[in-house]
């Protein structure tokens, strides 16, 4: 298997994650459609992460046509969802896939 | 760490059965490039020294590049063989980085001189991994032959006074090493490079030398919990049978030939990953229509590898779950059936298994690309240790 997914800790602290900004894909990772949902690369850190459901990677894709966060949550996913999902950006914010804009 | 995964909604499947399943790329893809190598470790996987006149020549290789990167495939893992002692492998390398596949390549260090650290250092998206089997030169050289150590150990220095940055030190775990890695921590500690520990499998010349290399029961205890304590310490995932010990160690765990992991050979065949180079799990060419895409995703071989599989003899062990009964190129290459008990098992049912497989009835990787014994000198006849 590979080193990508014993994750490299990212250099230094994140930003807190704040849900009422816009975030948007870091531009060093890429998406990889997959049958669970997604891969995603990061090319900086060198590491890798399941997105596990098909609505997480789209959400994810599209953060940035969003005002903030919420709003994105708000158009795609269920209300009885969004916070589990807002704790699954969170990670990715965490892990610098996603970043503020 | 662990695999990081984002699922937002529980109960999802688990990931390692969707994983088993296969994915539409490979996650982990090996590409030896050559079967030429300036050494001969004992334990060599791919049983390298001479290339091989049916190469992919390098038309071919940025072909296989141009694939992977349609296939978004984020990076590959560059072998051999030496790849270094390819006349184009930097400008494999370059075309691989340039097309967004990044790179990292396994040498043994013998290329590796001031100049060419300086200009490793200067790109982005490779990765470089230096093999040593010791700590020290005595134990090393016993294994990857006389001033490997030396070698290795000037290639380091070089990356660190070029700034190369974290690369990785890559030690395969045998019975003569099993006692030094505080000793190999601090060597990657003192460079600032990232430690990798690997399993060893009785694959090509490994199959050899592997009865008296593995490790111990006991050694491989204290390797787990040397590891349980150093979530840091990169292990390709290939310690997971020890996860049946306890706390499972971080990183997917399950055998992921032919599902996430697959190797590109150099000629072209692709095998179902880099341990088993055998004719059985030969799974295609990427020199047949359709390429390496079809191969992976159509090839009787991976399909019938993501299908699953039975426990077998492990199914009344209560490990199951954390061990998936080991690895497969192990239990292929020491006699024993695929759905039982890896030969390390750590409950010693490998154990007891291995002493009723037949002299000889174990499936032999053959002679490979090894240099017959009488001509062997150093340089290989490839020679590339300038
Ligand atoms: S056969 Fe062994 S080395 Fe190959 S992917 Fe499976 S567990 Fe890993
Ligand atoms: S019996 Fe099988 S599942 Fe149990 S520890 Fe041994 S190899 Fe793993």
């Amino acid at each position: 298997m590979d080193e990508a997914i014993a994750a490299r800790s990212p250099n230094g602290p994140t930003a807190p994650f704040d849900p009422t900004a816009r975030y948007r894909l870091d531009p060093d990772v890429a998406l990889r459609p997959e049958p669970f949902g997604a891969l995603a690369y990061h090319y900086g850190s060198r590491r890798l992460t399941f997105l596990r459901s098909a609505l997480l990677a789209e959400v994810v894709r599209d953060l940035e046509s969003h005002d903030s966060v919420d709003a994105a949550l708000t158009a795609s996913v269920p209300e009885a969802e969004r916070p589990a999902y807002r704790r699954a950006l969170a990670s990715l914010a965490d892990s610098r896939f996603i970043r503020a804009c | 760490m662990p695999a990081s995964s984002t699922a937002p909604r529980l109960p999802a499947p688990r990931l390692t059965d969707q994983l088993k399943a296969g994915l539409d790329a490979p996650i982990c893809l090996t590409w030896e490039i050559t079967y030429g190598c300036n050494l001969a470790c004992i334990h060599c996987l791919s049983s390298s020294g001479r290339r091989d006149p049916r190469e992919l020549n390098t038309a071919e290789a940025k072909a296989v590049v141009d694939e992977l990167r349609d296939l978004q495939v984020f990076y590959v893992n560059i072998g051999g063989g030496e790849p270094t002692i390819r006349p184009d492998f930097y400008d494999l390398v370059d075309y691989s980085v340039s097309r967004g596949v990044g790179v990292k390549f396994s040498t043994n260090g013998s290329t590796i001189t001031a100049d060419r650290a300086k200009r490793l250092a200067g790109s982005d998206y490779v990765d470089v991994q230096i093999s040593i089997d010791g700590a020290d030169a005595v134990t090393n050289d016993a294994v990857r032959g006389a001033g490997s150590y030396a070698t290795a150990r000037r290639a380091m220095d070089h990356l660190a006074e070029a700034g190369f940055g974290p690369f990785k030190i890559s030690v395969v775990v045998t019975r003569d090493n099993a006692g030094q890695l505080d000793a190999f921590e601090a060597l990657a500690n003192g460079y600032g490079a990232q430690l990798r520990l690997t399993r060893l499998r009785p694959s090509g010349r490994g199959a050899d030398s592997w009865a008296r290399l593995h490790p111990t029961q006991q050694q491989q205890v204290a390797l787990y919990h040397w590891l349980i304590e150093r979530p840091g310490v990169l292990t390709g995932d290939s310690f997971f049978h020890l996860s049946a010990l306890g706390e499972a160690l971080p990183g997917l765990n399950l055998c992921g030939a032919g599902r996430v992991v697959c190797l590109i050979d150099p000629i072209g065949d692709v095998y179902a990953c880099p341990f088993v180079l055998h004719p059985e799990f030969r799974a295609g060419s990427v020199r047949d229509a359709g390429g390496f895409a079809r191969v992976w995703r159509q090839s009787d071989l991976f399909l019938e590898l993501r299908r699953p599989a039975s426990a077998g003899a492990c199914a009344s062990c209560g490990s199951y779950d954390a061990c998936q009964g080991g690895c497969m190129a192990a239990k292929f290459f020491t006699g024993l059936p695929l759905d039982g008990p890896d030969p390390e098992c750590v409950k010693g049912h490998g154990e007891a298994l291995l002493g009723r497989v037949a002299a000889g009835a174990a499936p032999s990787p053959g002679p490979g690309h090894s240099v017959p014994v009488r001509l062997r000198t150093r340089p290989g006849p490839v020679g590339a240790s300038k």
